[in-house]
């Protein structure tokens, strides 16, 4: 039988669980509890008609839809920036590595701002693409753009040391073996990178399911069109309407915590295939 | 298929000779092991012949094709890793699949060929068992058995393995090089495989090619190359040694340097006449007198041998010289005997093999090995400390 605590050479076991679960529980789950409780005061009727109402809809329409296509274009442009970046070598590699983490550090405005700045209709991007009639600022179009800027390097750096980590040897093997590039890559080089290209994936998602403050200046906020999530929770709490908002906001917690729990079950499951 | 290998060079990026105008003819059919220490670029040939590796110059010749302009893809050598590089998200059976599955549409077989193919496969390793289990379920040796069936699953023209051993422990080793050894001998495909481990090269190989730096330096049976080493890397690298200063005197024989002079027993035959008197000088009297009555005389004398010693002195021009002797062929006693020796004391005695090992620590501080059979041992009756006297029984020159 397993014993709960493992012999180990390192003391401290006790007093790192106390700490870790009165931290998490502090920090965490007593801000999201609050959510629960303080949406606990409505009926569910009137819940179900804050969170179904027809605007609300359009917006998780928006927000789940730019989010999804933001985190699939990520995952494939990402992993090629971390090919090159990986298995390349060329000058001002080391400055590229570096700019993959701006939008990380970047305050989102800013982002949001510079964003607006090149699509919109007079932009210096938006201009050429106005005579052609698409509109990508004020769009869920640039809401997708602006989600893919601050997705990316989740799933750079996530799928980066794995890369790096992985041994040239198999490729040797499977070309050795008589395979063409494309099928060493899809068949041998793919299956070992899904693990990592699926938490890229689940962090690039989560974090643009959340965003606001880079899309709230590109998306133009057009109710029905443009308008996601995290907008029409600041709404709401502008109108001084707490409880809808925290309606809204449980819809989305409860999502979100369903979404990525099937994404680490997915992952978990094709990395214990081959880890057994 | 055989291969030739004219001239090949290879300088990596960093100025590094990896090859130095290498050649080599493999037969048919041949196993071949390439021996030497890590960084001998025993490896980068076996990738270069493989077409994972490019040569600067020189050609690899396959069953008369050159093979400059094929990749890797397009050679078909079977190539097996040292850590195996099974593909770890595919079962066994996939993995030994893998070659024939991806194949070009009108040259793969239908997917019952291929199954009974592998299965087939799987039963010369002796893992049909264990063709759904995934390479992390599987053992050192069973990984490496797969990436040998593998390997061959694409009917390779060659076989080469790098290091195809290395990774696996020291019984399981043993046991897998004499699996090879006999599926060679069933196959008989041309094979070449790396190894540093000599007793594994003479052990498995038909030939061995010894390397150091870049360079060949003896291609032979491994009876050739143990027996008959062409220079002191080679003799070096195949085995233990101990090392004497020496000097050559005129007639090309060689000695020990701690001896200045050199009493050699010589067998000298004394001519019966000094020791038998007058009669011996005239062997025809008795020769004579033996016709009248025979037998009175003693006719024919038979030689007195008299043991004298021959001394050579070190003549002080005397070319010096380094001799090697391996550790079994040193003779040791703890009495003089009149010959060259040099004198060492026991500092540790290992009797847990066929013959006992003896380390011995000269004068000076240098150490000398010596395998000595257990009945000597006890005979003499060597105890750690003891001081002895040492005579290599056989002795090399390298110039």
């Amino acid at each position: 039988m397993r014993k709960f605590r493992e012999p180990s050479v390192l003391p401290g076991f006790g007093i790192t669980l106390g700490i870790t679960l009165s931290y998490l529980s502090l920090i965490v789950l007593l801000p999201l509890s609050g959510l629960f409780v303080s949406t606990a005061g409505v009926s569910f009727a009137e819940f179900w008609a804050t969170v179904t109402s027809p605007r609300v809809m359009s917006a998780y329409r928006i927000s789940f839809g730019a989010s999804f296509i933001a985190a699939f274009i990520n995952v494939f442009f990402g992993l090629i920036v971390t090919w090159v970046l990986v298995r390349y070598k060329f000058p001002g590699k080391r400055i590229m590595d570096a700019m993959v983490d701006l939008p990380f550090a970047l305050p989102t405005a800013v982002a949001g701002i510079a964003l607006t700045a090149l699509y919109a209709p007079q932009g210096w991007v938006g201009r050429y693409f106005e005579p052609l009639g698409i509109k990508i600022a004020f769009t869920p179009i640039g809401i997708t753009i602006a989600l893919i800027f601050i997705g990316l390097p989740f799933v750079v750096r996530t799928v980066q040391p794995v890369l790096e980590d992985m041994n040239r040897e198999y490729e040797e093997a499977a070309v050795s073996l008589g395979a063409t590039r494309w099928q060493t890559f899809c068949r041998v080089i793919l299956p070992e990178l899904t693990p990592a290209l699926m938490t890229g994936f689940a962090m690039a998602l989560a974090r643009a399911l959340g965003e606001y403050g880079s899309v709230i200046f590109i998306a133009g906020n057009m109710p029905g069109v443009s308008e996601i999530i995290p907008l029409i929770i600041i709404t709401k709490l502008e109108q001084y309407d707490y409880t809808g908002a925290t309606s809204i906001a449980v819809v989305m917690l409860l999502a979100s915590f369903l979404m990525l729990f099937a994404i680490n079950l997915l992952q978990s499951w094709s990395r214990r295939r081959r880890d057994e | 298929m055989g291969i030739q290998v004219n001239d090949i060079s290879k300088r990596f990026n960093n100025d590094f000779v990896a090859l130095h105008n290498v050649s080599l003819d493999i037969k048919s059919g041949e196993l071949i092991a390439l021996l030497g220490p890590s960084g001998s670029g025993k490896t980068t040939l076996l990738r270069i012949i493989a077409g994972l590796e490019f040569a600067d110059s020189g050609t690899v010749i396959l069953d008369g094709q050159e093979l400059r302009t094929k990749n890797a893809k397009e050679r078909n050598v079977g190539f097996v890793f040292q850590h195996y590089a099974l593909f770890k998200h595919m079962t066994v059976f996939q993995n030994v699949a893998f070659g024939l599955s991806v194949r070009p549409k009108a040259q793969r077989p239908s997917d019952q060929e291929i199954r009974r193919k592998v299965m087939d496969l799987l039963e010369l390793i002796h893992l049909e068992a264990y063709h759904d289990r995934y390479p992390s379920q599987l053992s050192g040796g069973q990984r490496q058995r797969v990436a040998l069936a593998r390997a061959l699953a694409v009917e390779p023209k060659v076989l080469l393995l790098d290091e195809p051993f290395g990774a696996l422990d020291a019984k399981v080793r043993k046991e897998l090089r004499r699996w090879m050894r006999r599926l060679h001998d069933d196959i008989h495909i041309t094979s070449i495989f790396v190894t540093h481990d000599q007793e594994e090269a003479m052990e498995v190989a038909d030939r061995v090619v010894v390397m150091s730096n870049g360079c060949i330096e003896q291609v032979g049976t491994p009876e050739q190359v143990y027996h008959h080493p062409v220079n002191g890397f080679v003799y070096d690298f195949l085995g233990n040694y101990n090392e004497f200063d020496g000097w050559k005197d005129k007639d090309g024989a060689v000695h020990l340097a701690e001896t200045e002079i050199v009493e050699i027993p010589e067998e000298t035959i004394v001519q019966a006449s000094t020791q038998t008197g007058w009669l011996g000088r005239y062997p025809e009297i008795s020769h004579v007198v033996n016709k009248v009555v025979p037998g009175l005389l003693p006719e024919k004398i038979a030689p007195v041998i008299v043991k004298k010693k021959k001394t050579i002195r070190r003549p002080p021009d005397a070319t010096a010289v380094k001799l090697f002797t391996r550790p079994h062929e040193i003779f040791v006693s703890k009495v003089l005997d009149g010959d060259e020796y040099v004198t060492a004391r026991v500092t540790h005695i290992n009797p847990a093999s066929a013959l006992v090992k003896l380390e011995l620590e000269r004068p000076g501080g240098a150490i000398l090995q010596a395998e000595i059979p257990k009945t000597v041992v006890d005979e003499l009756n060597i105890k750690r400390g003891d001081m002895l006297y040492i005579r290599p029984k056989a002795t090399r020159v390298f110039e």
